[in-house]
């Protein structure tokens, strides 16, 4: 302790100090982020894989996002986004990117799955990120009612309570999740593509994730009790119908009850 | 037969059994009588004037359907874990109303059924009110002596609305707690008190645990007993009354032509009665309303995307959703003396509705005292043939318009790929443009179609046929109107605008100066109908007829 309080005045104590203060920050930021990544089990990449990747990012994704996924002014940087987001946003066909605006929208998929897993590989090699998730997770075996709590909580004001999608400001939206894959899901919790929050592992535990996907598809998978579900949109399509239906058929009725004799 | 007659009379002895049950019956009750009367009611036939009948078949329909309902239904709000067969909420946290509503869906038998039953009815119950309310008013029916009926009939619009709304929150569900959730936001606005009758109506702080029992209790006990007193007291107006007519031949202020009630209209109505109930069932067995369900339990802390009201609460939705939290720097909270006063929500949930509402209620007696037109009106208006007053009307359904479609703001984004602020921006414009658009459009449709009427009286119809004369002019052959046909077009009343008129002083008052103004405005432009004299002057020519004289008046 003396020779410590000895050397404090030390011309280079101040440097020892601040190297000591940023290793600490950076080491917790470091533990930090990586409890926050949503990992699951790490899809298995080759070499090849890895190669191939980087071609076809050169050839369709570099003109946005910069050769070595670096960024530009058109795209963002994709190092550390994982092979999740690269999954779900090429999967998905959302990426590459039909136009500019507020929001990408889902389209058929450009790249067949081998290409997707190659793209994937290439840049979850630049840094690590959300892996795509391992295949128990996607079991659908969950518990729905956990999940539908989760679902309300977290994902219905914007996703809708019955995940019939509704609007988000300035033409961005939130889209109806029915016919959409457990594991585009899950990615999409994960990495949090277009406008969506990120929901990391601390946020909903890989459990939860699972939990959402198996209400989600154990909804769409009853389908609508009680008939038609006129979209699942609520008071305004049933509005519409009664109206335009409902009061149409009995209009209908009425002209025949009385036209036979004014 | 009365029964007064008959005890005078030898005893009467029917000769078949059901002949003297009957008459027993009718000596101590005079059915017979009540029969006569009711039977022999004349009620003119028109496909509009059954929107009444739909909304009162439905109104049996939701009494009917609701009744089943009650059965199984426990408003309770104490707290259970959902141990029923749907699988998506087993063991979720809930209310026994949720629970219990869940229940009638999914385990008693029926019960989805008639929870789509009663739903589908309840909107179009209100629907029909509505649109009757509509025929009403673009048809002059509300005029002497029928506005105090009209005043009854928006009484009921008022209390289907509160019917509605009661009902919407009973199963507890998300979707209904966000919906009490903006009551509750709304009632908390309103300076002072607002706090205060928030704390009472829901026993404390939102949500509770009185709430559900308490909208119970108004929707099954209250609200449908005040409805039924004010049918029977809005039948019993009509049964006074009479039943307007349409303007034709033969028909006038005195008289009412049509099918008497018994036996042809009452067959009608008994049909008519099973078609309703018909439509309703098919709704109710093939498409869902308010899937429970998905929505989940009540909780305060979730919202749901496209959470809206019931149509017939959308537009005081659509307000709200339409007022800005600040217009650049300006701000509608203010504290004073330590109370918030917030006019972005107190503004938006009460004027609109307050407006809409006072107008309704007073429309007859404002018209009546810028018409000064004090007599009894038992034929209608064809609404061209009252243009300004059908421009008022139009006015006003595309301002409710307007804020209605705001209520679907959100989905008009979704599903035309459209900003939702872009959807905002535009109705808040037609807000305030659309009603003005609305009554020009209207007023010179209204005298277009007048025109129209003019035309082809004097004219006769188009036929089509192009004939080529001997010295080669081309003309097209006008077929003259038969005379019932001519009626229709001729037989309307076109009032001119009434100068100020002095009192029995001789002085003429700035309120009837102003009311001399509201007359001008409210007839100047009309279409006078052809009169006899230009109808036989009218008679292959193709010169313009002037009518009227000395008024500003429209020709083709």
């Amino acid at each position: 302790m003396k020779a410590l309080s000895q050397k404090r005045r030390h011309p280079l104590a101040a440097i020892a100090l601040l190297l000591m203060g940023l290793l600490l920050t950076g080491g917790l930021y470091a533990v930090a982020t990586t409890v926050n990544e949503a990992k699951a089990s790490t899809a298995e990449f080759t070499a090849s894989d890895t190669q191939e990747g980087e071609k076809l990012f050169e050839a369709n994704c570099a003109t946005c996002h910069g050769m070595g996924a670096s960024g530009t002014q058109d795209g963002p940087s994709l190092v550390g986004v994982g092979a999740a987001a690269v999954d779900f946003q090429v999967g998905t066909g959302r990426m590459p990117m039909q136009m500019n605006g507020p929001q990408a929208y889902k389209k058929p998929a450009q790249f067949n799955d081998t290409q997707t897993h190659q793209l994937a590989a290439y840049v979850a090699s630049l840094g690590a990120g959300p892996a795509i998730p391992a295949e128990e997770l996607l079991d659908e075996k969950g518990n729905a009612a956990e999940g539908g709590e989760l679902f309300r909580v977290n994902c219905a004001m914007c996703h809708n309570a019955a995940a019939a999608g509704g609007a988000l400001t300035r033409g961005k939206f939130a889209p109806a999740l029915a016919d959409v894959t457990g594991k585009h899901i899950y990615e999409a919790m994960a990495t949090g593509p277009q406008n969506m929050p990120v929901f990391n592992d601390s946020n909903i535990s890989p459990e939860g994730k699972r939990d959402i996907i198996t209400f989600l598809k154990q909804i769409e998978a009853n389908g609508s009790p009680g008939g038609a579900d006129l979209g699942a949109l609520g008071p305004v399509s049933e509005g519409l119908f009664v109206w335009i239906a409902g009061l149409g058929v009995i209009i209908a009725f009425t002209i025949w009850l009385t036209s036979r004799t004014s | 037969m009365s029964a007064a007659s008959t005890a005078e009379a030898p005893a009467y002895v029917a000769n078949t059994k059901v002949g003297r049950f009957t008459d027993f019956v009718d000596e101590r009750v005079g059915g017979s009588g009540i029969l006569r009367e009711f039977g022999r009611k004349v009620f003119p036939d028109h496909w509009s004037f059954m929107f009444g009948e739909v909304a009162l078949y439905s109104f049996v329909i939701l009494l009917l359907s609701g009744t089943f309902l009650t059965f199984f239904f426990d408003p309770s709000m104490a707290e259970t874990h959902y141990a029923g067969s749907y699988t998506p909420l087993k063991n979720v946290e809930m209310s026994v109303a949720y629970s219990s509503s869940l229940d009638i869906s999914f385990d008693v038998r029926g019960g989805l059924f008639m929870r789509q039953v009663h739903h589908w009815a309840a909107l179009l119950f209100v629907a029909s009110v509505a649109v009757h309310m509509l025929r009403v008013f673009f048809t002059g029916a509300f005029r002497k002596p029928r506005e105090m009926n009209w005043v009854v009939g928006g009484v009921l619009l008022i209390l289907a609305m509160a019917a509605g709304f009661t009902g919407y929150s009973l199963p507890d569900d998300l979707l209904s707690g966000n919906g009490l959730r903006i009551i509750d936001g709304v009632i908390k606005s309103i300076p002072v008190i607002g706090t205060y009758i928030s704390f009472f109506l829901f026993g404390g702080e939102f949500p509770g645990t009185v709430i559900i029992s308490r909208l119970f209790t108004l929707h099954i006990l209250l609200v449908p007993a005040l409805i039924l007193l004010m049918i029977v007291v809005h039948l019993f107006m009509v049964v006074v009354h009479k039943h307007t007519q349409y303007p034709g031949p033969g028909r006038n202020d005195r008289n009412v032509v049509g099918y008497p009630l018994g036996p042809v209209y009452a067959a009608k109505a008994g049909g008519f009665f099973f078609i309703v109930f018909g439509v309703i069932a098919l709704m109710a067995g093939f498409f869902t309303i308010n899937p429970i369900w998905n929505y989940g339990p009540y909780d305060p802390s979730p919202v749901s995307a496209g959470t809206q009201p019931d149509w017939y609460i959308g537009f005081v939705d659509g307000a709200l959703r339409l007022m800005p939290g600040v217009v650049s720097d300006f701000h509608f909270e203010y504290i004073i003396f330590g109370h918030v006063l917030t006019l972005n929500v107190l503004l938006p949930a009460l004027v609109p509705a307050g407006i809409i509402f006072t107008v309704l209620f007073t429309y007859p007696w404002i018209e009546r005292w810028i018409t000064k037109d004090n007599r009894e009106h038992h034929v209608l208006d064809r609404p061209r043939n009252a243009p300004t007053r059908t421009a008022i009307g139009v006015a006003g359904f595309t301002w409710y318009s307007v804020m209605w479609a705001a209520a679907g703001s959100d989905l008009i984004a979704t599903h035309f790929h459209v900003a939702l602020n872009d959807v905002t921006y535009w109705l808040r414009a037609l807000f305030f443009i659309g009603p003005v658009i609305a009554f020009v459009v209207t007023k010179r449709v209204a005298l277009a179609l007048q025109r129209k009427d003019r035309e082809i009286a004097l004219h006769g119809r188009e036929t089509g046929r192009i004939v080529r004369l001997r010295h080669g002019e081309f003309i097209e052959v006008h077929a003259p109107l038969d005379e019932y046909k001519r009626y229709r077009l001729v037989g309307f009343e076109s009032p001119a605008p009434l100068p100020a008129q002095p009192n029995e002083h001789g002085v003429v008052t700035r309120k009837e100066n102003r009311r001399a103004k509201l007359s001008r405005w409210f007839f100047e432009d009309r279409v006078a109908p052809a009169t006899p004299a230009e109808l036989e002057a009218g008679h292959g020519h193709h010169e313009a007829v002037e009518a009227g004289e000395g008024q500003r008046t429209l020709s083709h």
